[in-house]
């Protein structure tokens, strides 16, 4: 959160998940959450699709690839929805996901994710069965120029907040950013009867 | 003349600090900011990090809800904690409130309880706020003309440090619901029927304003159960104008101004509406004279129906996915859904008038056998009272267990969940795979229909055993 590291540039392959509304819980269901740092949750990622109560694997595509070489997560319409933790974007990343690409992706999600540098990408359903149709292509991912080209050559343009992706680009962190502007902060207090 | 404003942007315009631009977004007071043990540690390890203090101890409040027992302590005081990381999670709030000198609502505070049931009970909560918490159910003290959402951890950590977060401006929708609502109809079935009405994700980028004369009906208690479930339509907040209700319900509550200046507080709060001709950026109507009592029948809070109409048959994959996962073939009456667990409580539906509904259907009547029905006030104040009137005894009579509060079943981490394949019928928001508990099955419902459903056996219409009692 503090020292983010820059995010630019990237290529790899892909993963698909199909499924549509892929909610925080499935991301990482809630008794995982007593935890008390960020550390160490990608092992829990999705871990009721990818594990059986007695911890044995259960066969799911996320227990045969290797993360190092999938970082972009390809998921149905609506990726992220319910609960605000931000132990589901914690949990991707730790997996070894850099960006998710859905149709549409929830509010909360997408800024907690942005937060901490894992890219939300929201395509055309066109672009989403493009990616699907061909689950084991190779994506270019490029902040600077907010755009996604796939395996095929097609590219398309995404949009990213524009203070989101500052932040992004050059490692700028929003409380840093917020606690400059203390002073504001303060003299608003005063004028609006808001001091301690 | 000034350019007429919504409910929405008056409370906004207020706690800009900073405007937002076009490569920057507005920088946002927030009035109250609610803590609780699970979405915290990480965002007070990064003020330690930066060697910074909470900024504004006397607008944070913490409380224990999520991941502590509902089950009463033993008789050396031991909770019976789930874990041993659900121990230190609590002790790790205790530390940081301690440190930052925040009130903690702990195990031995009279107010103790789910965070958003707390809040407006202790008249922390005051219309016209801004109110973020790390839970997204943060939506419910709209219902008292506040801007209220959900916030990540770093989002939480921005608030500590500094009181504010860097935000853009949602669009604004109003929901209007017209006519009256059908006896036996309450204000879960409203939510319900809005977030079907809505889909999942309708409300995605929207702050949601609820008006018409349903909302204007409802009792305080109703208001906050819609509010609560604007998250479950993707909306981070749903607001609520304050009216005379809202200004009697918090009157000589801890926190809000008292004698002459809570007068004045509330002249000011009633100016907190929607101007004629206020522009929204979408604006839709509900016929709330057509509103049934609502249960889910899927994997997402917009999978509901009217418990008369049955299971619908699916219509994409998504719904057959979803029915298959809950065991039904689509099409089917809601009385062959035989239930396992029934759980009244959560930040949606555990407050007083929510156990009154409930103890009213259960009232000398018996759980059905082999149904497990809890019952989980959402703080210690609506323990107190409940147990004043006496309403646990009813629940204990008819075979139900009674508990401390909590979050509980509705998120299932400190030990109390639905097993493998259950049923269960719960007042709380979610029905996701696996939300209360690895492989449990979740329909969301009102306390009547929960409470008719844990008597029953099925899901079952509350209005059959309302008719019952007037025959
Ligand atoms: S009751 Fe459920 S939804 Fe409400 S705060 Fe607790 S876990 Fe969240």
């Amino acid at each position: 959160m503090s020292n983010q590291e820059p995010v630019n540039s990237f290529s790899s392959r892909i993963v698909v998940l199909p499924e549509a509304n892929i909610d925080t819980d499935q991301i990482i269901p809630a008794r995982f959450l007593t935890t008390t740092t960020k550390a160490g949750l990608g092992k829990v990622a999705f871990n009721d699709w990818r594990y059986n109560a007695d911890g044995s694997n259960k066969p799911h595509i996320l227990n045969e690839i290797d993360p190092t070489e999938h970082r972009v997560l390809v998921a149905g319409n609506n990726l992220g929805c319910g609960s605000s933790r931000e132990h589901a974007p914690w949990a991707l990343m730790d997996y070894g996901f850099k960006a998710v690409i859905s149709t549409e992706i929830a509010d909360i999600f997408k800024s907690n994710s942005l937060k901490n540098g894992l890219l939300p990408v929201v395509v055309s359903p066109e672009i989403h069965d493009k990616l699907t149709q061909n689950p084991q292509q190779r994506v270019t991912i490029d902040l600077e120029s907010c755009t996604l080209t796939l395996e095929d050559g097609t590219t398309v343009t995404f949009q990213v907040e524009a203070f989101a992706r500052q932040c992004l680009l050059e490692g700028v962190d929003a409380m840093g950013w917020l606690l400059k502007r203390l002073p504001e902060i303060e003299a608003y207090e005063q004028t609006n009867n808001k001091a301690a | 003349m000034s350019k007429p404003k919504s409910l929405f942007e008056k409370v906004w315009e207020r706690h800009i600090v900073e405007e937002e631009g076009a490569d920057k977004p507005a920088v946002l007071y927030i009035d109250l900011h609610l803590v609780h043990e699970v979405t915290s540690p990480q965002a007070f390890s990064e003020l330690d990090a930066r060697g910074l203090k909470v900024r504004r101890p006397d607008r944070t409040f913490a409380t224990l809800d999520h991941s502590i027992p509902t089950l009463a302590p033993d008789a050396d005081g031991n909770r019976p904690y789930v874990t041993a990381q659900a121990k230190k999670q609590v002790e790790t709030l205790e530390a940081n409130a301690a440190k930052n000198g925040l009130r903690l609502f702990g195990y031995d505070a009279e107010n103790r309880g789910v965070v958003h049931v707390i809040g407006p009970e202790m008249g922390l909560t005051q219309p016209g706020f801004t109110v973020v918490c790390g839970d997204s159910h943060t939506s419910t003290h709209g219902a008292f003309g506040c801007i209220a959402f959900g916030i990540g951890t770093s989002e939480v950590g921005h608030v500590l440090a500094t009181q504010c977060l860097a935000q853009r401006k949602p669009k604004t929708m109003r929901i209007n619901i017209t006519g009256a609502l059908q006896p036996g109809v309450t204000g879960k079935d409203v939510a319900l029927t809005v977030i079907n009405t809505l889909g999942f994700s309708g409300g995605t980028g929207f702050a949601l304003e609820y008006a018409g004369p349903v909302i204007e009906a409802l009792d305080m208690e109703g208001r906050m159960t819609v509010c609560n479930l604007s998250i479950e339509a993707g909306a981070r907040c749903g607001m609520i104008a304050p009216d005379q209700k809202t200004v009697e319900w918090l009157r000589g509550r801890e926190y809000v101004p008292q004698g002459a200046a809570f007068d004045e507080a509330a002249a000011q709060w009633l100016t907190l509406k929607s101007d004629d001709g206020a522009v929204f950026d979408k604006e839709i109507t509900i016929d709330g004279s057509a509103i049934e009592p609502m249960a889910t029948w899927g994997t997402s809070p917009d999978q509901g129906a009217p418990i008369v109409k049955g299971v619908p048959v699916a219509a994409n994959e998504d719904e057959e996915r979803a029915l298959k996962y809950m065991g039904f073939t689509g099409g089917e009456a809601r009385e062959v859904e035989k239930v396992d667990v029934v759980f009244i409580g959560s930040c949606t539906n555990g407050r007083m008038a929510d156990l009154r509904a409930a103890a009213a259907i259960m009232k000398g009547r018996k759980v059905a056998p082999g149904v497990r029905a809890l019952i989980v006030p959402g703080s210690e104040w609506v323990r107190v009272e409940a147990e004043k009137e006496g309403l646990h005894q009813i629940f204990l009579e008819a075979g139900a267990e009674w508990r401390l509060p909590g979050c509980s079943m509705c998120i299932a981490m400190n030990g109390d969940f639905v097993l493998p394949g259950q049923l269960a019928v719960s007042t709380s928001n979610r029905n996701f795979e696996g939300r209360q508990g690895p492989g449990s099955r979740t329909v969301l419902a009102s306390p009547a229909t929960a409470a008719a459903s844990a008597i029953a056996g099925h899901v079952a219409d509350p209005r059959q055993f309302m008719q019952l009692e007037s025959a």
